[in-house]
């Protein structure tokens, strides 16, 4: 199958599936509650509402190449870090480690995926930023809080540049007899994810019972757990034609993608909890953040793309 | 929080679109250079910030006011300025310390041709007019302002500072204009005191209710008042414990 006629089938596809899902949330907003509102089925149909988005996005950057996928995800990076920032605890003395991590750190970190440059990426944000930006907000001299300030700064690149920015890097594996279509790791890891993150919602709606972590997510349930990994392990199944994998290998790493998905998402909750807030912003469509989208992706990334360098690329 | 009386959102939308457009263009033409920084202005601080204003306890109706808000930064000035619908901020000035926006060119520029601020001299001790008396006499000719009753700006870790006594001695001279509370969260974060290069974190402004002083209210009621309308609308703009 060529490049064009796989990209062709999968927009096809996904824009089918998205047809069908705003349908099914339609539905249940008419037929089951009537057009009230309802917390749960309101945040599906929000859901699906920034997949439409997130799929012209996504296609039109891929359409751009190599080029716009890097672009792309700095803007997500971008966004992500400003909403994790602006509730994060930082003071005066944090200023310019602000301004570093918003106007070095960042484009830096993406240039380095554009140029492809492994060996730097892979350390730049663990080790550089984590030494520097210390540095600029000791010079300050306000030690109050100042162990939680640097924390929460380094984990915020970490969570919102370092994991996402593994999304485009994604392109530049060189993985033998799958030349040119390093796009489609890039498409199977959104699907996968994003389809155990639905899964996992609308299981919990219709027989959660049992609360993983209630103080964290009254939405996270075991049933729900159970039914988005089996439908994102399905999937991955399916889709393992898009992919360099065997269907039980697609099995795996579908496994261990969702898994990280879905406690990603259980871990930025707790920091939303702690800081007494219910969504991350209101930079997508439907009142929720951009961190609230791509938690998942954001666990999930790194993990995936090592899985894939270690046993597939050379 | 509609305040009974005054023409709700949807009035102002409908019956001052075309009137805008069209003060706009006729403006612009008119005064290009300055309208043109006006305009770059606003868009970046509306970009920087984030920020959308929420009008909480009036509506965003071309009518005189004056509108006091907390003071962090700078930005407050620009952040308030840009978040006035365009035929609202025709009419408002901001009231500038002469200190900091008399000295350099580009800040003159700014501070009189863009801005059309109020310029007063902070201490006595520099001459001329009492400050209230030229604030007075822009809301005699019939401009709102924009003013920090706060007096400079906060860099403490309280929520306000103690309120100066000028916002007292301006309701006195005009008491038959709405005081509007505006609280900004988070400009304190985006541009501190002393730094230049403005950090994107996500700002909040909200409007709250107006008031006035009343007949026989003494200074200290007065400016109690004052702060319990900016923490007011500081509560009422949090989002909803879930």
């Amino acid at each position: 199958m060529t490049h064009f006629q796989g990209t062709l089938l999968i927009a096809a596809g996904v824009i089918l599936l998205l047809v069908a899902v705003s349908a099914f949330g339609a539905w249940l907003k008419l037929a089951a509650v009537d057009g009230h509102p309802h917390p749960l089925i309101d945040n599906l149909n929000q859901r699906i509402q920034a997949w439409w988005v997130m799929t012209f996005t996504i296609v039109l950057a891929l359409l751009a190449g190599r080029i716009g996928v890097v672009v792309l995800f700095a803007f997500v990076s971008f966004t992500a870090l400003r909403e994790f920032l602006t509730i994060a605890p930082t003071r005066r003395g944090d200023h310019q480690a602000l301004v570093m991590a918003f106007f070095v750190v960042l484009p830096f970190q993406y240039f380095l995926i554009g140029v492809d440059w492994y060996d730097m990426y892979s350390v730049f944000i663990p080790a550089y930023a984590f030494l520097f930006l210390p540095i600029l907000s000791a010079i300050k001299s306000d030690t109050r809080n100042f162990m939680e300030r640097t924390g929460t700064i380094q984990w915020a690149l970490m969570i919102t540049v370092f994991c996402i920015s593994h999304v485009p890097a994604l392109l530049s594996l060189r993985i033998p007899g799958y030349d040119d279509r390093n796009v489609f790791l890039i498409v199977f890891l959104v699907l996968i994810v994003q389809s155990g993150d639905i899964l996992h919602h609308v299981c919990s709606r219709y027989c959660g019972r049992r609360q993983i972590a209630p103080q964290v997510s009254p939405n996270k349930t075991v049933e729900g757990f159970i039914g988005g990994i089996a439908a994102a392990v399905a999937l991955g199944m399916l889709l393992s034609w898009m992919t360099p994998f065997t269907v039980g290998e697609a099995a795996l790493v579908s496994l261990a993608a969702t898994l990280m998905g879905f406690f990603g998402g259980l871990v930025l909750s707790a920091m939303k909890r702690d800081r007494g807030v219910k969504d991350w912003g209101t930079t997508v469509e439907g009142g929720s953040g951009m961190l609230d989208r791509v938690a998942s992706v954001c666990f999930a990334a790194p993990v995936y793309f090592h899985i894939i360098r270690h046993w597939w690329s050379v | 929080m509609q305040q009974a009386g005054t023409p709700g959102g949807n009035y102002y939308k409908t019956r001052h679109r075309m009137p805008e457009r069209m003060l706009h263009t006729t403006e612009f033409l008119r005064r290009p250079v300055p309208e043109t920084v006006s305009w770059a202005l606003t868009r970046f601080t509306r970009l920087i910030t984030g920020a959308q204003a929420r009008w909480l306890g009036c509506a965003p109706v071309p009518v005189q006011r004056i509108y006091f808000g907390n003071h962090n930064s700078h930005a407050d000035f620009a952040l308030i300025w840009a978040s006035l619908p365009v035929a609202l901020r025709r009419m408002t000035r901001p009231v500038a310390g002469a200190d900091y926006w008399e000295a350099g060119a580009l800040k003159r520029y700014i501070i009189h041709e863009v801005l059309r601020g109020v310029v007063i001299a902070r201490s006595r001790e520099e001459g001329g007019a009492e400050p209230v008396d030229i604030m007075a006499a822009a809301v005699r000719a019939g401009d709102s302002l924009i003013i920090f009753p706060e007096g400079t700006r906060n860099t403490t870790d309280e929520l306000l500072l103690p309120m100066k006594s000028g916002v007292y001695h301006l309701a006195q001279q005009c008491p038959q204009v709405d005081l509007v509370p505006v609280w900004m969260d988070n400009l304190g974060r985006l541009l501190p005191k002393g730094e230049i290069v403005p950090v994107p974190l996500l700002c909040s402004i909200s409007f709250g209710a107006p008031l006035r002083l009343q007949p026989g209210e003494d200074k200290e009621a007065f400016l109690a008042r004052i702060r319990a309308a900016l923490l007011a609308t500081r509560a009422a703009a949090q989002p909803e414990e879930t």
